[in-house]
């Protein structure tokens, strides 16, 4: 089997998915080879070659991949595919964006979001916000996957030494479509998705303002800080902050969800959690179902005892 | 210029959905059905565009079963002026459905087509894309924002790093995110106006289209349960329990 698998990366670091999804690689028993497309991204596709597991990096650098537009990536990742049996993303916005333009070029169906691989064709993605879970069997001679990192194991990013062969033949730009910019919060937190702690605010906060009060918490436990749908609808936090079905999948060893009554599109994006913790003054709070620990409480009491609380461990 | 809307017909939010005992799929049956979401944000814009002067015909299209005719009947009371029902009683999966969209396209000659990022049921976040490239379009998917421009729209997208704006060309398939916009709700007036509104019925072998499935469901199952833990009295009892039982801090 020869499996392709899309680096997500800044021009110079790859990104952690892209770990996840080589994980999920290296269950199909066969030859990886990490495409790295971006403009001057020589240092990436460098560290590419040192994950553990990769065969071969792909090395392709033109000045339209800069920004990872579908438009230009999914033309080369088509021609990439020439001899492959599976090509792998991850299933966060790089992935979903460009994968199923990639599918389409090659007239293949494509898996999204896989949680687990049954056999080379065979594999199991959730639905319905992760309520019901379907296995499924591609039939196409190019099986097109979305990875769900949550639920792969990392490969290590250091170890190996891959050659690195630079692409030739790069198809031309599209021109169809400019980056202007992004507008990303600065933080000094845990990235979301990677993190060991989360900690999540919903509605039960009532401003951004008050998410203060969660961030004081967070700083003690050394957690990234997530929201509901609700709190990023009311604008107490940026759409980056949402987990659930249609934002953000996460599955830390512990998370917290404070204020957060928990409706099943929530859940959809943090039951894989290890602990669940939940502080809500509704007892009837459908968030405390699938919680380990639940605590009624008003949050606005709860933070700063559990702030107080944390200062007295060692 | 036309706007093209497609949309689908899923289970309502709300419902709890329930896994057939024989593992096939999805109990549907004596089920809410409403239109998806994301696909009702999808006509919300397309009607602001217009009552913005910068579109003039909104043609809203649906793939599946007769019963389908109720969500694009919605959008037309929504502002939606004709509707197009492509009948068939498969399943049919993202690639085919892009195609039969493509075949469309062909004829109404859209300059803009608006959808959903995904459908609520299968959760797929591919339709756009695919006919997009299929097209050989522009793409803007997870819109939050749609803004004319000279020759284009400048479109701001929900990316895991926050909020990245992008310019594109037209005609071009742009999928919607949940703060693009908040759906109006439909008056009676306009539902009884909606019913004399035109909806053309076709099959995919009208359009010549073959949607037979690539990918097979072998079975549907229930994900593994998570049982409810204990309750704490305090914030003392939750850390101390964190540490010394959970042992996660």
């Amino acid at each position: 089997m020869s499996i392709l698998v899309i680096a997500e990366h800044d021009n110079h670091a790859i990104r952690g998915a892209t770990l996840n999804a080589i994980g999920a690689a290296t269950q199909l028993d066969g030859d990886i080879t990490l495409l790295v497309a971006g403009s001057v991204c020589g240092a990436a596709a460098e560290a590419g070659a040192a994950i553990a597991g990769v065969d071969r990096v792909l090395h392709a650098d033109a000045p339209h991949y800069e920004h990872a537009l579908a438009e230009e990536l999914a033309p080369l990742v088509a021609a990439c595919c020439e001899g492959m049996t599976h090509v792998l993303a991850p299933a966060d916005t790089f992935g979903k964006n460009l994968m199923p333009r990639v599918a389409a070029l090659l007239d293949v169906g494509m898996v999204a979001d896989i949680v687990r691989i049954d056999s080379a064709d065979t594999f199991v993605r959730p639905i319905y916000a992760g309520n019901a879970l379907a296995t499924v069997k591609s039939n196409d001679a190019v099986k097109v996957i979305t990875v769900r990192a949550t639920n792969f194991d990392a490969v290590e990013a250091e170890g190996g030494a891959a050659p690195v062969e630079t692409a030739g033949n790069l198809p031309g730009a599209a021109g169809l479509s400019g980056f202007v910019s992004l507008e990303s919060p600065e933080s000094e937190r845990p990235e979301l998705t990677s993190a060991k702690v989360v900690l999540s605010g919903g509605r039960g906060f009532g401003s951004g303002e008050n998410f203060r009060l969660l961030e004081d918490v967070a700083d003690k436990l050394g957690a990234a800080i997530g929201a509901s749908r609700a709190a990023v609808d009311a604008g107490y936090v940026s759409n980056d902050y949402q987990v659930g079905q249609t934002g953000k999948i996460v599955a830390p060893d512990l998370y917290i969800a404070v204020g957060i009554s928990g409706a099943i599109q929530h859940l959809a994006g943090m039951k894989e959690s290890k602990v669940i913790v939940a502080i809500n003054k509704d007892e009837e709070a459908p968030i405390f179902e699938i919680a380990d620990y639940g605590l009624v409480a008003d949050l606005f009491r709860a933070l700063p005892a559990l702030s107080a609380e944390l200062d007295k461990l060692d | 210029m036309k706007i093209l809307v497609p949309i689908k017909r899923v289970v309502d939010y709300n419902v709890r959905i329930r896994v057939k005992k024989d593992g096939s799929g999805v109990e549907t049956a004596n089920v809410k059905m409403s239109m998806n979401p994301f696909c009702e944000i999808s006509v919300e814009e397309a009607v602001r565009i217009v009552e913005a002067g910068k579109a003039d015909e909104i043609i809203v299209v649906t793939i599946g079963g007769r019963q389908c005719q109720d969500i694009l009947r919605t959008a037309l009371a929504m502002g939606a002026d004709r509707a197009i029902l492509i009948e068939t009683d498969v399943a049919v999966q993202p690639l085919a459905i892009a195609k039969l969209l493509k075949a469309i396209v062909e004829r109404e000659e859209p300059g803009l087509i608006i959808t959903g990022k995904q459908a609520i049921d299968d959760d797929n976040n591919q339709t756009g894309q695919m006919l997009s490239a299929l097209l050989g379009w522009p793409q803007a998917t997870f819109a939050s924002s749609i803004e004319f421009t000279g020759d284009g729209i400048r479109v701001a997208r929900e990316v895991d790093d926050g909020l990245e704006t992008v310019d594109i060309k037209l005609p071009a398939v742009v999928t919607t995110d949940l703060r693009l916009n908040e759906p109006r709700y439909v008056k009676l007036p306009n539902i009884m106006k909606a019913k004399k509104k035109p909806l053309d019925v076709m099959t995919p072998e009208d359009l010549g289209i073959d949607v037979t499935p690539s990918i097979e469901v072998l079975h549907v199952s229930d994900p593994p349960a998570r049982s409810a833990g204990v309750m704490v009295a305090d914030v003392t009892e939750l850390v101390d329990k964190l540490r010394n039982q959970a042992k996660v801090i």
